[in-house]
């Protein structure tokens, strides 16, 4: 690491013009990037990092976006430079990847083509000369049978993989700047681990400077080498990365940290404890509580899962035959208590989501019981299914698309209160008021349509909503995953206080194994559709058995910097997939028992 | 990919069959007789038993159905029953006819409308864009036969360039045959390039704002790059679907314009039929009209997935 900045951003103000008049969204953002060096830019989502990478590639629309300041890249301000000069730039010594691995690959050309397009476009080289390269930095990132490779399509790769490729073709002109916006956030935890790992390998042989945007802080401790931490457009401090952590001036960056989830760090707590949330002005936390008494467990189970068994038909050939199965829940079974917070973790496929869409009867159950309350589920005829979904209600992932746009944030309350006959108008009136006191907002909000919200706030009201039928059980499937980690937070907590005060049951279903261990009483680890270790929450996050369990824990990136510089050994195994021929037969699995209530899947 | 195309075609069988029972029914449900119309002013009641008889309309309406089902499946549309011609034969007389004026209305739609999609995209709420939009909203806005007659006055008659009206086949006379369809293909397209001018620049729009286009750029590619190979190669799957839709849509024959030119196309043949209640022609056309739309919603979806390679996998 030499003293000499690759990448010298000084003053960086970039405005957007949004109905005619110009708004900075990135005000007076000034760093420098030295050669071999990490740097991290972290914040929530409209904090302006994102922006800030893309003023530097000066990829953002030359019509609605102004960037003022200079960006000195290898001491030329890429500012000045005319647009044919920049395209010299980019792709050539400064090259980026993207968030979206699935969408980030154009689908109509090979991924061979789309990486060797960077060598004849800079290197000038012939097509054969950068078909050779371009197998090379195939195996470079690591992609199994390279050269067989290129002349596959991105639909034939997994998120992973598609990932790498965008590596190789960032890495193909040997940059001596990388932006890495977001690489890994829509990866499944065990891949980002190992996108993570190859990125700072290939960082090492390469010696080049990687700018790394993320929101995750886990992600920064492990990769930065420094850390600039972004507020509503401002870069509020920077430094290296373990004074950020271990002494973060600003109150952002303390309120930043106290919210971040950290594997392990319930240790020492025997029940759910509420996340401390610290002051942005003073940046004094408050005390973790942690949230005691609430499991009912001498009563009999709310929910009560025996053997349940989904899968969906996979149809093909010219008669449209069934072929295979996808097989998204296999013989799963699990109580859940008055009070309890049960969570199912594991990665994208292992069918945590279908089992809680299994549970509504949002989908059809091949075989199996489930027992709600009483009810027998899979026998109730339409009737009694609707009157069943008012003690089991759901609370979804994406909380911008989960609620009907045209609809009041009052009407979305009140309408399964009035569907359900409940009663009168005014009571549901009154109900929602309730409600929106509830989740933290305020009763007058009810007028109002959801885009006047934040994601925060309408994840509040898709709460409010699920909370209007009384239910006794409720299934979040992914219902904080969306959220910036304040956010997160605040709503994780409000859950903690809701389970407190209406003694509900939650069927917590999510991929983040930090979060779940604070909510949960509970877990349950999900693998190719099969439980394979169920137990105490301390239980199995202290004393996991289970080789997945122990895979999926140590490839959490965990937000402390003193861990730097471990590595998880680039693996390439992909997640496998639950789709099986039509003559499999599942085998009979044995379970063996660790301590109380603590199972896990020998064989 | 042949066992795609067979399933396709085993597929459109039930299609035509419906197609063919409803052409059938709407046909005799129609007020009117054809055999009035043939047996002249004083509808002698012998002349008008002997014409039903040779033209089987005194028999069951199902056995009737059967027989031109059973006709066509060996190539025999029927008799014209205004001018005895088997209906085949008048139906290929007029075809290549409709097939050249539709041939060279979609290259002048092609050449018009993607372009100016691509354009318009590209310069999004800029003045190219409002200037194509223009264009586009007078495609289809002004009537055909207005722009024909207009066109008429002006090339033809004034300036002198082109015939005003006519046919020659093009196996006779190729330079003169192109000339005189030049400007009734002109005047047919010009409502599909607005349509295709639209459709392109909606496709193009959708994938200059993706991921993959972001992706491209940040390659260093230049626009052209960006633009024509990236960007429209994805476009184009949504308008190679519209574009031949279209194209079945101009076999049907075109009437009006037909009418203007005196071209003696389908459209022509059509309107004739329908007027002297000659039911045979009639069917005979809807029916190359369905399998012409069959068939190009066949090449559609192979053009499509051969674009696509997703699909193409799955061929």
């Amino acid at each position: 690491m030499s003293d000499a900045p690759i990448l010298s951003v000084k003053n960086l103000t970039t405005s957007f013009l949004v109905d005619g008049r110009w708004k900075s969204v990135v005000r007076g953002v000034s760093f420098d990037v030295r050669q071999g060096e990490t740097v991290a830019i972290v914040g929530e989502s409209g904090s302006g990092k994102s922006v800030t990478s893309l003023s530097i590639m000066r990829l953002l629309a030359p019509m609605s976006s102004r960037i003022e300041g200079e960006i000195i890249l290898n001491g030329r301000d890429l500012t000045k430079l005319t647009d044919k000069q920049m395209r010299e730039i980019r792709g050539n010594e400064a090259s980026m990847i993207f968030q979206e691995p699935m969408t980030s690959l154009n689908p109509i050309f090979t991924i061979g083509r789309q990486i060797s397009e960077v060598l004849t476009r800079h290197k000038g080289m012939s097509k054969t000369d950068a078909r050779a390269e371009t197998v090379r930095l195939l195996e470079k990132v690591r992609i199994p049978n390279a050269s067989s490779r290129f002349d596959e399509y991105p639909h034939q790769f997994s998120g992973g993989m598609r990932q790498r490729v965008m590596i190789a073709m960032a890495l193909a002109s040997k940059p001596k700047l990388l932006i890495a916006d977001e690489p890994t956030t829509a990866l499944d935890v065990t891949i980002q681990g190992q996108i993570l790992d190859l990125i700072k390998i290939l960082q090492e042989e390469e010696g080049m400077s990687v700018l790394f945007i993320t929101h995750d802080m886990g992600v920064v401790a492990e990769i930065a080498d420094r850390t600039i931490v972004m507020f509503r457009g401002e870069q509020v401090e920077t430094g290296p990365t373990e004074d950020i952590f271990n002494r973060g001036q600003h109150p952002y960056t303390r309120a930043l940290l106290s919210a971040v989830p950290k594997l392990g760090s319930m240790q020492n707590h025997k029940w759910p404890t509420r996340f401390p949330i610290v002051d942005m002005k003073t940046g004094t936390a408050e005390e973790p509580i942690e949230i005691s008494g609430t499991v009912v467990a001498e009563k009999a189970p709310v929910l009560k899962v025996k053997n349940l068994v989904t899968r969906f038909p996979i149809h093909s050939g010219l008669l449209s035959r069934q072929t295979g199965a996808v097989h998204a829940v296999e013989d799963i079974s699990f109580d859940l208590f008055q009070g309890e917070t049960l969570s199912l973790v594991g990665e994208s496929g292992c069918g945590k989501s279908t089992t809680g869409r299994s549970i509504m009867r949002l989908v059809q159950p091949t075989s199996g019981e489930i027992l709600l309350d009483g009810h027998d589920v899979l026998k109730l005829q339409p009737a009694e299914l609707r009157s069943m979904r008012k003690s089991v209600q759901m609370i979804f992932q994406d909380p911008f698309s989960s609620l009907n746009p045209r609809m009041s944030v009052g009407t979305a309350i009140s309408e399964p209160f009035i569907k359900h006959k409940l009663g009168t108008a005014k009571q549901a009136k009154e109900k929602t008021a309730d409600l929106l006191e509830k989740v933290g907002l305020s009763a007058d909000m009810a007028s109002r349509y959801p885009h006047e919200f934040s994601g925060g706030q309408r994840q509040r009201i898709a709460i409010a909503r699920a909370l209007a039928l009384d239910p006794k059980v409720i299934v979040a499937d992914e219902s904080v995953s969306a959220l910036d980690v304040s956010i997160k937070a605040q709503v994780c907590n409000l859950l903690l206080d809701l389970q407190q005060s209406l003694n509900l049951a939650f069927l917590f279903i999510s991929h983040d194994m930090a979060v779940v261990e604070r909510v949960s009483h509970r877990v349950a680890v999900m693998y190719l559709g099969e439980i394979v270790e169920i137990g105490p929450r301390a239980a199995v996050f202290e004393n996991p058995q289970h080789p997945y369990t122990k895979k999926l824990m140590s490839a959490v990136p965990v937000p402390d910097p003193a861990r730097r510089g471990i590595r998880r050994g680039i693996t390439n195994d992909e997640l496998r997939s639950p789709v099986r021929k039509l003559d499999y037969r599942p085998p009979v699995r044995q379970y063996r028992q660790v301590s109380e209530g603590h199972l896990v899947q020998v064989a | 990919m042949p066992v795609y195309i067979g399933k396709r075609l085993l597929v459109a069988i039930p299609t035509l069959l419906i197609i063919s029972i409803f052409v059938f029914s709407l046909q005799k449900l129609l007020p009117g007789d054809p055999v009035l119309a043939m047996a002249g002013e004083d509808r002698d009641p012998a002349t008008i038993e002997m014409l039903r008889e040779k033209y089987h309309l005194n028999e069951p309406v199902v056995t009737q159905y059967v027989r031109w089902v059973g006709g066509i499946l060996v190539g025999d549309f029927g008799v014209s029953l205004r001018t005895n011609q088997p209906v085949l034969e008048l139906i290929g007389q007029k075809l290549p006819v409709t097939v050249q004026l539709a041939v060279m209305a979609m290259i002048f739609a092609l050449l018009i409308g993607i372009p100016t999609g691509i354009l318009a995209a590209v310069y999004k709420n800029r003045t190219l864009d409002y200037i194509s939009n223009l264009i586009a909203l007078s495609g289809l806005s002004v009537p055909n036969f207005w722009l024909g007659i207009m066109l008429i006055l002006l090339v033809s008659v004034n300036l002198g360039w082109l015939p005003a009206s006519g046919y020659e086949s093009i196996f006779v006379d190729p330079v003169r045959s192109i000339k005189t369809m030049i400007m009734p293909a002109f005047v047919l397209s010009t409502a599909l390039a607005a349509q295709l001018m639209r459709h392109t620049r909606s496709a193009m729009l959708g994938v200059l704002s993706s991921d993959y286009i972001r992706t491209a750029r940040a390659k260093g590619l230049s626009p052209r790059q960006v633009i024509l190979s990236h960007s429209f190669r994805n476009a184009l799957l949504p308008i190679v679907t519209l574009s031949a839709l279209l194209f079945g849509e101009l076999l049907a024959g075109a009437v009006l314009t037909e009418q203007i030119f005196t071209i003696p196309g389908f459209g022509k043949l059509t309107v004739d039929a329908v007027f002297t209640r000659d039911y045979a022609v009639v069917q005979g056309i809807v029916m190359c009209t369905a399998i012409g739309f069959i068939l190009m919603n066949l090449i559609a979806d192979v053009l499509y997935a051969l674009l696509n390679p997703r699909l193409r996998a799955s061929l």
